[in-house]
């Protein structure tokens, strides 16, 4: 309690009181051997005590419940450094065992003999994100324009539902969708048209695709809430000196919105960089170099969820799938603060 | 017709190309679930556990996934809303300096980017740590429950921005304190958002298999206490997938179908409720 409270309190007469007979009851347990006095007054004390708390209890309660908040958000953030701190030293185990260029940079994954090297599933995470961005970033930026202006009301009010849907799928429902459709889909048409004879289906592409029909919902609905932050004079403006709507969009809407869009770009690859089951599902799962688009791959997320099982027998695999977790962490973290500069940047720079 | 206009016809041609592909995508989705999970769905699959040998070929149905996957989301939930709730209250400028207050959004905002499986993975840290194997529900409710907190302490944290100053004015003015002003004004106002956060948590943390799988383990029975081991619906579906068996295969799309519906009906509540709550809102 704060000293002013404890002040307030003691102004109060009926404290006061109230401690006097506390201190006489003590003196009447302990130096007189008095029962009934002492229980008399403890009485008193008692009463005096709750009639008080009732007083005080608004006080209290407001100095209770801010507390509790403080340490909740306190807690939450010293969770924030714990995760951290325990994926740290997690790894600490596998970065002494072995080198960090050799994690880094070796290309033989084979956890039984213990060689530990990412270097293939790292180039592996890149290609597939790298292509499912290349997907998702011009069809969602094209359908987000659609959405934000050139759409009729109605239409609006029928796809913003379907988006938000959309972001709800749970992702072991996309990996099972790609499995029964994208799958069979590459195995027989489209790895054989690019001329890859023997593809089993589960490919890099295939993760791409699904990954990219992920992270739709993401860059659209950023993209929208940025877009219609654009100030209506300022296309105003644009509209009246003879552009056409077309030129309004790409000469001010995309200025004005140019930093909204590549954070949420950021945010969507921070999403295909970290998914996991549904990649695990197609991806094929074999720590290789890729040859061919249209071969297995893994990636660092699918990488964890397909090696975990082995963890017991293996002390130094959980180590390893740790240090996995810690990259993509810090990945993530990267791109998130990216995206949060870039928008603060922005919003010292262009303010509309 | 001048270039311009060409080139305005050609873009808006694309434009809905593409709003035709991310709306054929989610349309695509739920048809090949739908039609695909439905005919092995039966009132016994819905209504039974699974017996022994289930992922091999062995009757019973999944009820004990359904179970658990509640029994894992609900208790998570409710956890992160009750600490996303006392968060998204204190980032308020009554109580907190506005700087350290958008501090902890970005942190925030970091942890919801964070790929789930990285929680899977700090809870099975923990868990070898302490040697416990195999899993058991309280860590799968602890992985949800970080999981859950960023998304929904933002959801509440954003609805609660909208408020307009004047109300939490006029009840200080009336002589309430902070914290009575916080919990008694604040929160019906946030109510919205508060729904809207809730539910998109509850959402995330059914549908999510990453921290799952790593934390829970299985079982072919309902889970008596927290230390047990347990199914549940996202991982039911990756153990039956991996399955080479065709009949044994269909029973995973009948899970999806299930998990699907279970995701569907939730944004529709919040549809509902978040239009209902949001009439008694003073702008």
């Amino acid at each position: 309690m704060p000293p002013s409270t404890i002040r307030s309190v003691l102004k109060n007469k009926i404290v006061l009181i109230g401690i006097l007979s506390l201190f006489l009851s003590f003196i009447f347990l302990f130096l007189l051997n008095n029962f009934l006095l002492f229980a008399l007054f403890l009485i008193v004390f008692i009463i005096l005590l709750a009639y008080n708390f009732i007083k005080i209890t608004r006080k209290l309660y407001d100095i209770l419940g801010t507390r509790l908040m403080l340490f909740v958000t306190a807690s939450v953030i010293f969770l924030f450094f714990l995760l951290l701190a325990v994926l740290i030293k997690g790894s600490l185990t596998i970065l002494a065992e072995e080198s960090l260029s050799n994690l880094l940079f070796s290309s033989t994954w084979k956890p039984f003999s213990g060689e530990f090297g990412l270097f293939a599933v790292i180039v592996d995470t890149l290609i597939v994100t790298a292509i499912s961005m290349l997907i998702a970033v011009p069809i969602s930026l094209l359908s987000a324009i659609y959405i934000a202006e050139y759409a009729p009301k109605k239409f609006r009010n029928i796809v913003r539902p379907f988006i938000d849907v959309l972001a709800g799928v749970p992702s072991v429902v996309f990996g099972l969708c790609a499995l029964l459709v994208f799958v069979p889909l590459i195995r027989d048409d489209i790895a054989p048209f690019f001329g890859s004879r023997i593809s089993s289906g589960f490919s890099l592409f295939t993760a791409s695709l699904i990954l990219s029909i992920m992270v739709f919902p993401i860059i659209i609905s950023l993209c929208l809430e940025s877009f219609n932050s654009v100030p209506i004079a300022l296309k105003e403006a644009s509209l009246s000196v003879g552009a056409t709507k077309w030129e309004t969009i790409k000469k001010v809407i995309f200025r004005a919105s140019g930093p909204g869009v590549l954070a949420a770009i950021f945010l969507g690859f921070g999403r295909a960089f970290g998914e996991t089951i549904a990649v695990s599902m197609v991806i094929g799962n074999q720590e290789l170099i890729p040859k061919s688009l249209f071969g297995p791959g893994q990636t660092l997320a699918s990488l964890i969820a397909s090696n975990y099982t082995e963890v017991s027998s293996i002390p130094i695999l959980a180590s390893a799938l740790i240090f996995v977790a810690f990259l993509l962490f810090v990945v993530v973290l990267i791109f998130n603060l990216l995206g949060f500069l870039v928008l603060r940047r922005a919003s010292k720079r262009w303010k509309y | 017709m001048n270039r311009r206009n060409i080139e305005e016809k050609i873009f808006l041609g694309l434009m809905l190309a593409s709003v035709f592909i991310v709306m054929g995508s989610l349309i695509l989705i739920v048809t090949v679930i739908v039609l695909n999970g439905v005919p092995s769905l039966s009132i016994e699959i819905l209504t039974q556990t699974s017996e022994g040998g289930f992922y091999l070929g062995a009757g019973g149905g999944f009820l004990n996934a359904i179970v658990g996957s509640l029994l894992l989301a609900l208790p998570a939930t409710g956890l992160a809303f009750l600490i996303g709730m006392a968060i998204a209250l204190y980032l308020q400028k009554d109580f907190m300096n506005p700087r350290i207050a958008n501090f902890i959004r970005i942190c925030l905002d970091i942890l919801w980017g964070v790929p789930s499986v990285v929680y899977g993975v700090f809870c099975l840290t923990i868990m070898i740590a302490i040697g416990m194997t195999g899993g058991s529900l309280l860590f799968g409710i602890i992985a949800l429950t970080l999981l859950e907190i960023p998304i929904i302490t933002r959801s509440i944290d954003e609805s609660i921005k909208m408020i307009p100053i004047g109300l939490k004015e006029s009840a200080y003015s009336l002589g309430s304190t902070k914290f009575e002003t916080a919990v008694k004004v604040v929160r019906k106002q946030a109510m919205p958002g508060i729904i809207a956060g809730v539910l998109l948590g509850f959402g995330r943390g059914i549908g999510d298999a990453a921290s799952i799988l790593l934390t829970v383990g299985d079982s072919n029975y309902f889970p008596t206490s927290i230390s047990d081991q347990t199914a549940a619906l996202p991982t039911m579906i990756l153990n039956l997938v991996s399955m080479p068996d065709q009949v044994v295969q269909n029973k995973a799309y009948a899970v999806a179908f299930i998990l699907l519906m279970i995701v569907l009906l939730i944004s529709i509540i919040t549809r509902y409720l978040t239009k209902k709550s949001s009439k008694h809102i003073i702008k």
